[in-house]
Formats: structure tokens, sequence, C-alpha cells
């Protein structure tokens, strides 16, 4: 028995779960947050200097600082609040909607061999319709409110997440199913304790491309015409001449849209800790 | 619990893979099922779990005819085959009914004689192979079943781990005398294990001949009994290479 202890602590000083913080940071350098940040911050004093030095014409590449003004000023008289929140909402609507679709579609055609034969030829014709060629005809049905904006989003958001809901399901080892089969489980119980948590990596997968569709979707559904929103500044900004407020917005996307990625990617690590994936050096 | 097969066969799209296999397991008794690769031995043992019952032939368990998977029959694997997102515990306790602590309790029995007491909250990414496949044991046996099937359990593990596993195997069965079926093409292993050996030849595979190894337990490794059988068995399955 002396060999499994070791073994046991062999497992836990190679995965480091117990290294004294000392040695966590003795190169604070190499970080990943540090290592990210050196291009983009180069990129910005770079764009900084150059747009101080009027090498690029303000009227059409504002500087940085002039930039984040804008985002302050927005902030300040409480408008940018209204857009984020707007945009923010039709995203999390259309991809609850878009997901809520998928996951019970996703799950009929990976589970029943006649639900696939049924609904996926249909599926996969609808997918191959670039999806913004629906705009127009949503708007004609819905009106140009948030009912169509949201539905536009939820098209984007369904594909990847129903796609690979498909694959996951399909992907499962049949050798776990044998697993399950031995112990006298049944169809229910092998979904929900085997094939269920065997297809979640794919699932998260989808959810994760599905949002990125989304935040693409949503600024299609505000340039066709809104009232609030980032994607309503950004024709503000091309009608007004006001590059600002354009790089502004584009800007105010990639935080919230990073933001929303990051609670997915924390929920994707929370519940596949037990992933054994490679290690990159 | 005995366990009976009837002229049993199995075939894969009209060509035969093993044939006319007929035995008697005794309750308690440990059969060897033993042959070269392609004999049809693992066919065979996913019949008698019910996993495949597209098989010709009868397979009895206690004297009635059963089709399909019975709760009473374990299956040990060839690899592991631990659910990843559970762990070590959670994984042992897997096949197991009734309250959380009853299970759990009886789980941590088991890795206990596995040697796996205070590895409970790994997860299997975190094991090593032989650890890994102690888990399955203790997973496989932790439902007690009556008969325990076993499909080359031990063949990809090194030969210490290897000998570990088959005294510990032994030291179940001893407590709990579940019948056995091993699948196996290590002849030293058969020759260790087994109470008696059915050999499997040809393609499709048949039966070629029964040993019966009455040394009693504990038997020793290196003996000249030992020695004798596994030359017994080596020549029952005359593997010499015909060069017409």
């Amino acid at each position: 028995m002396a060999k499994n202890q070791s073994e046991v602590s062999g497992v836990f000083t190679a995965r480091g779960k117990r290294k004294p913080l000392a040695a966590k940071l003795k190169n604070p350098f190499t970080h990943p947050f540090l290592l990210g940040s050196i291009f983009p911050l180069l990129l910005v004093v770079v764009w900084e200097a150059l747009s101080r030095l009027e090498v690029f014409p303000a009227y059409q590449l504002p500087a940085p600082s002039v930039i984040l003004g804008t985002i302050v000023g927005m902030a300040e008289d409480g408008t940018l609040w209204g857009h984020v929140g707007i945009t923010s909402y039709r995203v999390f609507m259309g991809f609850l909607l878009g997901t809520a679709a998928a996951v019970v579609l996703g799950s009929l055609v990976g589970f029943y061999k006649h639900a696939e034969a049924l609904f996926d030829p249909l599926i996969q014709a609808f997918r191959s319709i670039p999806s913004l060629a629906w705009v127009p005809l949503f708007i004609l049905w819905m009106g140009i409110g948030e009912p169509s904006k949201i539905a536009m989003i939820a098209v984007g958001v369904f594909f990847p997440v129903y796609l690979n809901i498909v694959s996951g399901i399909g992907g499962v080892d049949r050798k776990l199913i044998e697993v399950g089969k031995m112990y006298g489980l049944n169809t229910f119980q092998l979904v929900r304790r085997i094939i269920l948590p065997a297809s979640l990596p794919s699932f998260l997968v989808g959810l994760r491309s599905g949002l990125g569709l989304g935040w693409m979707f949503v600024v299609a559904a505000e340039l066709m015409g809104a009232s609030q929103g980032l994607g309503y500044l950004l024709v503000v900004g091309q009608n007004t001449l006001a590059p600002e407020t354009i790089i502004a917005s584009i800007v105010l996307f990639a935080v919230i849209g990073k933001l929303s990625d990051w609670i997915l990617k924390i929920l994707e690590i929370r519940t596949l800790h037990w992933q054994d994936r490679a290690a990159k050096s | 619990m005995s366990l009976q097969l009837e002229r049993v066969g199995r075939k894969f799209a009209g060509k035969a893979a093993v044939q006319d296999v007929s035995f008697r397991a005794e309750p308690g008794e440990i059969i060897g099922l033993l042959g070269t690769s392609g004999c049809g031995k693992s066919t065979l043992l996913r019949a008698i779990s019910g996993l495949d019952t597209e098989y010709d032939g009868v397979i009895e368990i206690n004297d009635e005819k059963v089709d399909g998977i019975q709760k009473t029959t374990g299956f040990m694997f060839q690899e592991p085959r631990l659910l990843p997102w559970l762990n070590v515990l959670d994984n042992v306790t897997f096949g197991l009914e009734g309250n959380r602590e009853e299970k759990q309790n009886k789980a941590g029995r088991y890795l206990q004689s596995v040697g796996l007491a205070g590895s409970e909250k790994l997860y299997p990414k975190q094991l090593s192979g032989g650890m890994a496949q102690r888990v399955a044991i203790a997973r496989a046996l932790a439902t007690s079943p009556e008969i325990l099937l076993l499909d080359e359990p031990f063949s990809a593990l090194d030969a210490f781990t290897k000998m570990q596993l088959q005294d510990l195997l032994l030291e179940v069965w001893r407590s709990f005398q579940s019948t056995m079926v091993l699948v196996t093409h290590d002849v030293d292993e058969a020759a260790y294990l087994c109470d008696r050996i059915i050999v499997l030849r040809g393609q499709p595979g048949k039966v070629e001949r029964e040993i019966t190894i009455s040394e009693p337990r504990p038997r020793e490794r290196g003996s000249s009994e030992q020695a004798a059988y596994k030359a017994e068995i080596l020549a029952s399955l005359d593997l010499t290479t015909e060069t017409a």
C-alpha cells in the first residue's frame, strides 16, 4: 500500500495543487494577464502618440484619449447605460430563446433516430441560408421593435448550439453507455447520468460560439433600425461624421462581449474541471 | 449462482465468430476462457453479460434461461471505463442503490480493500492506469455481483500491478464467492486464478479442451505444478506456426 500512497502524493505535487504562493509569484512577468496586455498597451501608446503628432487626421481616426473621453461623457450624462443595457438585453433574450429552441430540437435529434430523419434535413437546409437574409422578413412580420431583433439574434444563436448538442450526444463514448447498461439503467437514467454529462463539453462550446454570433447579430439588427443601443450609436456616428462615437461603440461591444464570454468561460471551468486536457508549457 | 451455456455461438454479418460453446460454471467457481486473439472470447463474454443479445444457443443462470442484462451480473472491462466527471468515490457508488450515506460507506470499504483509501476525492484524470483499474475493480465488486465477468481486466497493466491485483481479486473472491468468468490470453494468469480453463481455438472459435486446475489455493506463482499446467495449456493451444 506504500506504493499507492506515493502514487497519490505524486499525483498531487505533479498537479501543483498545494504550491506555496511564493512559488506562484516567482516570475510575475510571465503571468498570462500581463503577457496578454503587452500588445494592446503598446498599440494604444503608439496610436495616441501618432494622433498627437497628427499623423492620423482627427476626423478619421481620433486619439484613444478622445474615444475614452466620449465614453466617459456618455457615462456622465447617463446615455451610456441605456445603450449598453438595451443591447445586452437583446442579446440575452435572443440567446435564451435560441438556446432553448436548440436544446429541445438538438436533444430530440440527438437521441431519436426518427427525429433526426424528420427534422435534421430541414434544419440543415435552413442553416445554409445566410441568417442575415431573414432580417427583412422578420421586420415585415414583427415590425421594427424588439421582437424582430430578438428573433434575429435567436436564429443566430440557434445553429451553433444545435449543431454542438447533436454532435455532442452522438459522440458519447459507447463504452461508457455500456457501463450504464451493465448497471441496469433505463433510458431516462442513461440520459441523465451518462449522456448529458458526457455531452456537456460540446454543449458549452456551442453556447460560447452561439453567444459570439449573438453579438454579431445584434449589430446587424440594430443597424437595421433602432432608436437606442450600441448598434444605433454606430449609425449615429456615421451620420454625424463622428468617428469617436463609432470607435467608442466598437470598444464597448468588445468589452461587454468579452465580459459575457468570460462568464461562460468561468461556467465552463467550474463544470468541466474533470476534463483531462493537455497543459500548455 | 450457477451459469450454463448450451451451444452458444455468435455470427457477425453471416460469418461465425464463435460456435457451439457449452460449459457449466458451478457457484463460486472461477472459469477461464483462454485463447488467441480473434477466437471469440470477448464475444462470448458479452453474450453472457446480456450486452449482446444476438447470439444463438441458450444461456442459463441458476437453471433459468436469461435474455438481456441481469442485475446480479457484474462486468469488468478491459479498460477501467471510469466516468470522467465523477470522482473516485462517486464512480464506485455509481451502480449502487440506497441512501447516500450507505452507498458511500460501502464504496469506502471497497476502496479500502483495493488500497485506495484516501483517494476518494480524486478525479479519473488524476489516476495512474493501475489506480484507475483498482477503482474499476471496486466499482465492479461494490454491487456484490453473484456472477462477475472479467474481460482481460489486467492486460493493460505492468507485471507487478497485475500480480497485485490478481491477488486482490482472489482475496475478494474468498469473501464473496462470486462465480467468475475470466477472459484472458495470459497463460500465467489463467493457471494462477482459475479452477477450470476452457481453451478456445480457431476461427470461428470452438472449445478445444477443458483443463481442470486442482491445485489448492494459495498457489505459488513459480511452483512446478503451475509450470506443468502452463505447459499443458500451451500444448493445447498448439501455437506452432505452420509453414507449408
